[in-house]
């Protein structure tokens, strides 16, 4: 019955995105979640939660109904959608590696040092998730743009220009996506247990050493996690990325932003491109989801 | 949701936007009718006009609305400005809107083919394309031509919108061949690209250039005059309020209306 399969797939889905610990349960404890949850189901807690999937699933189950599958062929095959594609791939894949270069560190500072104004720093660092994309790309276009505060610089002193290139693509989809693997990294590090660190540190590691040695190893579901949902935000990144980087098919055209273009003239096209990224963005999260729950 | 965003802000650094975020908020609730218990006569309009318009039209016609409530006390006029197709989309999609003016015949074509609109649309105003560039012109920019030279920043409408179809059709008729650093989305962005140092010119609309003031330095080409949009304006079909709508129209094609469209820098149809 999919419709009792499914919800399980969705809460696994959750329980191992932000907090990994769960989802590194040992296989028969999960087995017997399973079997308690489908048991006993209140009423009152199956009907929202079976509206809330329906609310999830059915836009894009309207993209499958109302796509051109006639001349979806044709509307795909065009040069333009591939390279917006393989620009998109790029793009957000680049761009999760910025956010793992720099976000691990800050996710340990976070979780495992003490500082003033660490609850103001946190609330900082997750402040592109609730701001508006569009805000995002005016705020980065003032700093790091041709005539921003620190982009005159770069601009003066390297001859760099961010706004309309690839890298600024990646810029403004490193900006929205990094607090998703904080967050993510930060919460694993606050479930995983320091004594081991402190442990290899009384063993003569250095601080470093057990960070690289000990907690890294431990908290990799919790970043490989941090690292898809990073990934698929940056993916689906539309409103910083055409404030900022600009609209050029090739250079920083991506698939959001042909979907919003191909819609102003060509309906069914837009349809068609939705169609690919939806199945790009389904076929990554679920091949990448198997993958950090196996490693546990 | 993020266009209205995006141009509230814009208009922030206009100066003007504790104004505009109230008309955005209140477009968006159309059921928003200010029915006091005023002892108005029968014969009065009232309740809000609800007037979808392209981006282009955001600062004339938002006078003119001021102008249409000073003038029929009681009544609203709550406008959408967007991008025409934008507009169009959602008012097949079945948006309750009064009037629609669009940025181009083919866009208005979108809600009369489906029957949406009420009659004839009529030509209010035709705009003209126009060169923006940094104040001062530091590029010395004084044609079409001067825009294809290597290392100028240039931005141009995409060719889906009405603007970037316009300068298309002005660089096809003078042979020119234009590799912008960006196709974006509207009129107003490809500005705010100028506005902000980011590119060095961009081919937007005369009142557009006139509506940013002093940011930004127009230069008029001669081949402008290949590529006028015609603006339409209709009322629609399923108008909540169609008698103030059709004043509101009524309005903009008026004497005093066109003078306000003309001095935004609106051609006469």
């Amino acid at each position: 019955m999919t419709s009792g399969d499914e919800p399980d797939a969705a809460a696994d889905t959750l329980a191992g995105g932000p907090r990994p610990g769960r989802a590194r349960k040992t296989g028969p404890s999960r087995r017997q979640d399973r079997r308690l949850r489908g048991r006993g189901v209140p009423l009152p807690l199956l009907l929202p939660a079976l509206l809330g999937l329906a609310f999830l699933l059915l836009p894009l189950l309207a993209i499958l109904v109302r796509a051109p599958w006639s001349t979806l062929p044709d509307q795909l095959t065009s040069a333009e959608v591939w390279q917006a594609l393989r620009l998109s791939l790029v793009c957000a894949t680049s761009a999760t590696l910025v956010c793992l270069v720099v976000g691990v560190p800050l996710a340990w500072l976070l979780a495992r040092t003490d500082f003033p104004g660490r609850g103001l720093v946190r609330a900082l660092v997750t402040l592109p998730l609730v701001l508006p994309p569009v805000v995002g790309g005016v705020a980065l276009l003032l700093a790091l743009g041709r005539n921003g505060i620190v982009g005159q610089w770069l601009d003066s002193w390297f001859g760099i220009t961010l706004p309309f290139t690839t890298t600024g693509v990646v810029v403004a989809e490193t900006f929205v996506a990094l607090p998703f693997l904080v967050i993510s990294v930060e919460g694993t590090l606050r479930a995983a247990d320091p004594r081991y660190e402190e442990a290899a540190t009384t063993l003569g590691a250095s601080r470093f050493t057990a960070f690289r040695r000990v907690t890294l190893p431990l908290i990799a579901p919790g970043i490989a996690a941090g690292a898809v949902l990073a990934w698929a935000r940056a993916l689906g990144e539309f409103g910083a990325t055409i404030t900022f980087a600009g609209n050029f098919p090739g250079r920083t055209q991506t698939m959001p932003l042909a979907v919003y273009l191909a819609l102003q003239n060509n309906p069914e096209a837009a349809i068609a491109l939705s169609l690919v990224l939806l199945t790009v963005s389904i076929a990554v999260l679920a091949g990448l989801r198997d993958r950090w729950m196996t490693t546990s | 949701m993020t266009r209205s965003a995006r141009r509230t802000l814009r208009t922030a650094g206009a100066g003007t936007a504790a104004l505009l975020a109230l008309t955005a908020c209140s477009s968006s609730d159309s059921s928003d009718t200010k029915s006091a218990p005023a002892p108005s006569s029968s014969a009065k309009l009232s309740g809000t006009v609800t007037v979808f318009a392209a981006a282009s039209l955001q600062e004339s016609f938002t006078t003119l609305g001021k102008e249409f409530e000073k003038e029929n006390p009681g009544t609203k006029v709550t406008f959408n400005f967007g991008g025409s197709d934008t507009l169009a989309a959602s008012i097949t999609g079945g948006a309750p809107a009064d009037v629609f003016a669009a940025a181009s015949p083919k866009t208005m074509a979108i809600v009369t083919d489906k029957k949406d609109a009420a009659g004839t649309p009529a030509t209010f105003v035709r705009n003209q394309l126009e060169i923006a560039t940094l104040p001062g012109n530091p590029d010395e920019v004084s044609s079409l031509k001067d825009l294809t030279r290597s290392g100028l920043k240039v931005v141009l409408c995409d060719r889906t919108v009405p603007c970037g179809a316009a300068a298309q059709k002005a660089l096809d008729a003078s042979n020119l061949k234009l590799t912008p650093v960006s196709y974006e989305q509207d009129v107003k962005s490809a500005l705010t690209k100028v506005e902000l140092k980011e590119a060095d010119a961009a081919v937007v609309y005369k009142t557009d250039v006139k509506a940013a003031g002093d940011k930004v330095e127009g230069v008029e080409f001669p081949e402008s005059a290949n590529a006028v949009n015609d603006y339409p304006i209709a009322l629609l079909k399923n108008a909540p309020n169609a008698a103030a709508a059709q004043a509101f129209i009524q309005l903009v094609k008026s004497a005093e209306g066109q003078k306000a469209l003309s001095g935004a820098g609106f051609l006469k149809p």
